[in-house]
């Protein structure tokens, strides 16, 4: 049986998205009104919380758990906010854009319903500047709804009224951080905020914030309109729905699938990839994006799920498969990794800020050839330096999981480049 | 010292938020489409309308990659420098780009045609190698497409 296609369905590659007439002819924005005129916003957090719907930005934190933090009822602060994260900037990972700029409508129809389950005053998109497409039919998406009755006051005529805005950012990774996303939204550096208190209590301008990221929105139309019931039965294992998931690296066909969560992994690369290009053989792959370990050959029929993952001493992250073939030197790819995430560090905290400039630069020293005995060492101690607790936020630990991994499962490749003094992939 | 259009720009910008200051980075990019870059007397500026001081507004401007404090070229050349881009050729664009160009990163041409800026992960992964020009995207990049691309722009 062909599996179900929920929030790729409306997409068309190439063409321009649905407009809001055509949006709702294909059944747009009929969980919106089913919820302003027939639930509370506890019901549409009770179905969000039923349906096992976890966080698709990296982290897979319950979403309607985490929508339960926010205080409502008379003497809750106010306003509250609702902030979608579309900042999607991590290696590997172009899940958003696609949603973005293939079907905005379900983006905002999933936006206003997390607004209303959280009771937010204000909701934000905060779009990354380089996805210039998503901003343009976002702006015109917005538009039509607002035009519509949609967003604004008093919509569809429920009381519950929402301003909608689209704030384009300026770079930076962090800014995907939520309370660094919360700091840049407040005209600052994008630093991370130190936490407890959540974003959920204390967040932009010190009142109570939920931020999801778009995959993760675009799912709660769907689990309004069709029920939870019907959502976790979507997937193959214990984590609920479909999921995006992608490719890229040396296959035939790099690109995005929507599939049961819990896919294998083999399935996506042999099948859907089409497999590896002719020449290269598969050596591992990172599952989520440049923060998650590397899944070596033998777990490649690890389901693409929370806990599958988890099982293999990696994390679904955002579930988009970068690969590592056998003509690509893994020093010269994880060198290429915590370059990239030393450039990103904020430098507000030591273990991050210093770390990782020191890992890049051993790293490169070992690539050139010009490693020296301990260096491995060396690495895995900032590794650890840069683990849990003991960083402001999450980014230090991301990077650490492709650096660690990568000295257990090549560690032989490691020691070539300092034995042999030179990279034997050049 | 801004002009009243560039003024106007801004506090409508500053509509939108609750405090003016969440306007800076909109502010900031917005003069720097009309002048290329943004320059001492526009963080003092900016910061004016914005009820900010300077080095709130520097160090904002200094912390995000796409608020350039310095000229730039007519086009400014976005090159992905993350993990699927490299993994798929980026060394090789990039160095066909700095011999075409005759700069390196972060340089700009002779002619004042092109600055070259490395960039994260511009979320065109399945396009890889990739790169952007100004608000254009272009993928699956080779030497000779690269060519045909930096013809089209003067």
């Amino acid at each position: 049986m062909p599996a179900e296609i929920v929030l790729t369905r409306n997409i068309r590659p190439g063409l321009e998205p649905l407009d809001l007439k055509a949006y709702e002819q294909a059944g747009g924005y009929q969980a919106l009104r089913k919820a302003l005129s027939s639930m509370t916003p506890q019901a549409v957090q009770d179905a969000v919380k039923k349906s096992g719907l976890r966080g698709r930005g990296g982290a897979g934190f319950p979403t309607g758990a985490k929508w339960s933090f926010v205080p409502l009822g008379n003497d809750a602060p106010r306003p509250r906010y609702f902030i979608l994260n579309a900042d999607e900037t991590e290696p590997g990972t172009f899940k958003d854009r696609y949603l973005l700029e293939g079907d905005p409508h379900q983006i905002i129809e999933g936006t206003i319903l997390t607004s209303f389950a959280i009771q937010a005053d204000v909701a934000f998109i905060f779009l990354r500047w380089e996805y210039r497409k998503a901003a343009r039919a976002l702006e015109k998406a917005i538009t039509e709804a607002a035009a519509a009755g949609y967003l604004g006051r008093n919509i569809l005529g429920s009381g519950y009224s929402l301003p909608l805005n689209l704030h384009v950012s300026a770079g930076r990774y962090i800014c995907g951080e939520e309370s660094a996303l919360i700091n840049s939204l407040e005209g600052r550096r994008a630093v991370p905020r130190a936490k407890p208190p959540h974003p959920t209590v204390c967040g932009h301008w010190g009142k109570p914030t939920i931020v999801n990221n778009v995959e993760t929105v675009a799912n709660v139309p769907h689990i309004v309109l069709r029920g939870p019931e019907w959502y976790s039965g979507l997937s193959l294992g214990a984590d609920s729905g479909t999921k995006l998931y992608t490719a890229s690296g040396r296959v035939k066909r790099p690109g995005l699938w929507e599939l049961p969560m819990g896919t294998p992994m083999r399935e996506l690369i042999e099948q859907h990839a089409g497999g590896m290009q002719e020449g290269f053989r598969f050596r591992g792959a990172l599952p989520g994006g440049a923060s998650t370990d590397f899944v070596p050959e033998e777990f490649l029929d690890v389901k693409m799920d929370f806990a599958s993952l988890e099982k293999v001493r990696s994390r679904l992250g955002t579930g988009s498969l970068v690969i590592l073939d056998d003509k690509t030197c893994p020093v010269g790819m994880v060198l290429n990794l915590e370059r990239f995430f030393a450039r990103e560090s904020c430098g507000w905290c030591t273990p991050c800020r210093d770390g990782l400039a020191w890992a890049a630069r051993l790293l490169r020293a070992i690539e050139e050839g010009e490693g020296r005995p301990g260096d491995i060492e060396t690495l895995e101690s900032l590794a650890k330096g840069m683990g849990p607790g003991l960083t402001f936020c999450a980014l230090a630990l991301g990077a650490a999981e492709p650096l660690a991994s990568a000295l257990r499962l090549f560690r032989a490749d490691f020691e070539r480049h300092i034995t042999e003094k030179r990279c034997p992939w050049r | 010292m801004l002009t009243p259009e560039e003024k106007t720009e801004i506090e409508a910008e500053c509509a939108r938020y609750e405090r003016k200051r969440s306007a800076v980075i909109e502010a900031l990019k917005m003069v720097q489409r009309r002048r290329g870059c943004v320059s001492d007397e526009t963080v003092r500026d900016v910061a004016g309308v914005l009820e900010m001081t300077p080095a709130e507004v520097e160090g904002v401007a200094t912390f995000y990659s796409l608020i350039f404090r310095r000229p730039v070229g007519r086009h400014v050349i976005l090159m992905c420098d993350s993990v699927s881009c490299w993994t798929m050729g980026y060394d090789a664009i990039r160095e066909h780009l700095e011999a075409k160009l005759r700069i390196r990163l972060g340089e700009t041409s002779a002619d004042g045609r092109f600055t070259l800026l490395p960039a994260s992960c511009l979320g065109a992964c399945d396009l890889a190698p990739a790169m952007m020009i100004d608000e254009e995207l272009y993928g699956n990049l080779t030497p000779p497409k690269v060519d045909e691309i930096l013809a089209k722009y003067s």
